[in-house]
């Protein structure tokens, strides 16, 4: 595989970054305005618009860095490029569909898969591909896989299993059950986020394991006993979505039981890795380090957030509250974009012979930009979620117009905040996009500025 | 054992109390749902967007009801896109949301919290 099409990847998923990130300014002006847009794109369209482009820019990043790092800096000869560029064209095709799925309105599929379930198809043979060329690339060749292998590996198998899982409303028999049904597509998501996880957190691991030229950080019976954890709690733990479906109780004991133990696995990682980097390591890898460490950060908060809406008991409260949107936005955007932004990073690093100071400057700008912004829309979710949950309560009891109403001043935040996000994102991802494709694009060697 | 646990989860009964399976109009008004991409705005048990209202008891609520919830399926309010259902499509889509209030209660003010965190929900 040319290094060309791995960084193609990228540059797609940094794009639909973008595509979903300016999609969320324009939802946040539907709640603030709602006939905003509606005879344009109205929501229905708009909002899977942002959901779908923020989890591709997760895989498809994901994606290419994995391809990059096992041709380029393991200098793994891939099996076959041709199933690896297969790969790249079926998931732009695709992508494109899905796009046009949404701004037509022909859609069909269930919420974050909303696009025409046909497109689900050349997905699932992207990722059988994919899967296929990267065990086929690393079996009998590599003995004694890093932690980051298996788990790059197991999250391929994973994401083949739970996105086809998250299809089974296909069959009658499940479609007829509404209780089954239901929670059956909610294990499908619960388990397909474990799934990128698994790809991301691997290229974290991998990441710092490079930062620190020690490859042992990603072989020790630690690290495994914490990779098996976060797998049991991929394929157990999903349940805290449904615990006020009325399904049978013990479904729900064992996901309460097993995702108190989730957010353990990455921050123990990092904190350990943090603790013993050099200066000079730092130094080096700078913007990469950053990134890494923000994402440390944004571990702390969600590990806490995500251990107490996993309790029944505040589940209850918080549940279908904007608690659980700040859950999923501080993963996305906090955990998962920071590990992608600082593999993007390294990738820039390990390409280029010195590092533009111009572009490290807008980024750096951007890196403080998207983190004090998305503080702050994280804490104005959780204030609208308490004040939703005290207002939904037995004892006031109001109804979902006057919960509105009382949530207006928050909807302004969500749009100041969302807006500088946004902007934040756009410093980062733009420089990162404009060498990028100079790289892949332009016959002529880049001199830093 | 990954297996076995979705062997129990496809093929055995997992809901408090068995429900009769979805009727045609209700399997049709599902499709219209899905279509239409109403999760987008609408939450069911509390799963799903948050510019409109959770519609799990919409129908047995004594202030709303099958009636008024058919009346408010094109364009009920100012935030709603323009739909354009037949007669038909909202019987359907009326019927789908019948058939989801028969399963349970959202949200489940009567269910128990007891002092280890455990939440003992209502069963319709």
């Amino acid at each position: 595989m040319k290094i060309t099409h791995s960084l193609i990847f990228v540059i797609l998923g940094l794009c639909t970054l973008i595509i979903g990130a300016f999609a969320g300014i324009l939802l946040s002006l539907v709640y603030m305005n709602p006939a905003f847009f509606k005879e344009l794109i109205p929501f229905n369209q708009l909002r899977p618009l942002h959901t779908t482009s923020v989890v591709s820019w997760i895989i498809l990043t994901a994606t290419g860095g994995i391809y990059y790092y096992l041709t380029k800096v393991e200098k793994i000869k891939l099996y076959s490029s041709f199933l690896s560029k297969t790969h790249l064209y079926l998931f732009f095709l695709t992508g494109l569909g899905i796009y046009y799925s949404f701004l037509s309105g022909k859609m069909g599929g269930r919420e974050y898969l909303e696009f025409f379930p046909l497109l689900t198809l050349p997905i699932l043979i992207g990722w059988a591909l994919f899967g296929f060329n990267y065990f086929a690339s690393l079996l009998k060749k590599i003995y004694d896989w890093p932690v980051y292998f298996w788990m790059w590996g197991t999250g391929i198998v994973f994401m083949i299993y739970h996105l086809s899982e998250a299809h089974f409303w296909i069959f009658n028999s499940i479609r007829e059950d509404f209780i089954k049904d239901l929670t059956i597509q909610w294990k499908s998501y619960g388990s397909f986020v474990g799934s990128w996880n698994l790809l991301v957190y691997g290229t974290a691991i991998y990441i710092m394991s490079k930062i620190k030229n020690n490859i042992d950080l990603a072989k020790g019976k630690k690290v495994f006993f914490f990779f098996f954890l976060g797998l049991a709690n991929l394929m157990f733990g999903w349940a805290h979505h449904t615990y006020l479906v009325p399904s049978l109780p013990w479904i729900r004991y064992v996901a309460y039981g097993i995702s108190m133990t989730e957010w353990i696995v990455l921050i123990n990682i990092i904190y350990c890795w943090s603790k013993s980097l050099t200066l000079e390591n730092k130094k080096e890898n700078s913007l990469t380090y950053k990134f890494l460490i923000s994402s440390e950060f944004w571990v702390f908060l969600n590990l806490i957030l995500a251990l107490l809406i996993s309790i029944p008991s505040i589940n209850y409260y918080t549940h279908g509250t904007h608690i659980t949107v700040a859950h999923s936005m501080g993963t996305t955007i906090g955990i998962n974009s920071m590990i992608l932004f600082a593999s993007v990073s390294f990738i820039l690093r390990n390409i280029e012979e010195k590092t533009s100071l111009v572009r490290k400057k807008y980024i750096l700008f951007g890196y403080y930009l998207l983190n004090i912004s998305l503080f702050i829309f994280w804490i104005t979710l959780i204030v609208s979620g308490i004040l939703k949950a005290v207002l939904t309560s037995e004892i006031l009891n109001k109804n979902f117009q006057s919960i509105e109403a009382s949530l207006n001043t928050s909807f302004i935040v969500f749009f100041f905040s969302g807006l500088f996000l946004f902007l934040g994102i756009l410093v980062i991802a733009l420089p990162m996009i404009d060498s990028l494709s100079y790289y892949c694009f332009s016959k002529k060697k880049k001199e830093p500025v | 054992m990954f297996g076995l646990y979705n062997s129990i989860l496809y093929n055995k009964e997992i809901a408090m109390k068995k429900s009769n399976p979805m009727s045609e109009a209700a399997l049709e008004g599902e499709k219209i749902w899905q279509e239409n991409n109403c999760t987008a705005c609408h939450q069911i048990y509390g799963l799903g967007g948050y510019l409109g209202p959770d519609l799990t008891n919409i129908i047995s609520n004594p202030k709303k009801g099958k009636k008024y919830a058919k009346g408010m399926f094109n364009s009920g309010i100012k935030s709603m896109p323009k739909f354009n259902f037949s007669k038909q499509e909202k019987e359907h889509l009326a019927e789908f949301l019948e058939h989801i209030d028969k399963t349970g209660h959202y949200p489940d003010k009567h269910a128990k919290i007891d002092k280890l965190g455990w939440v003992t929900l209502n069963y319709k």
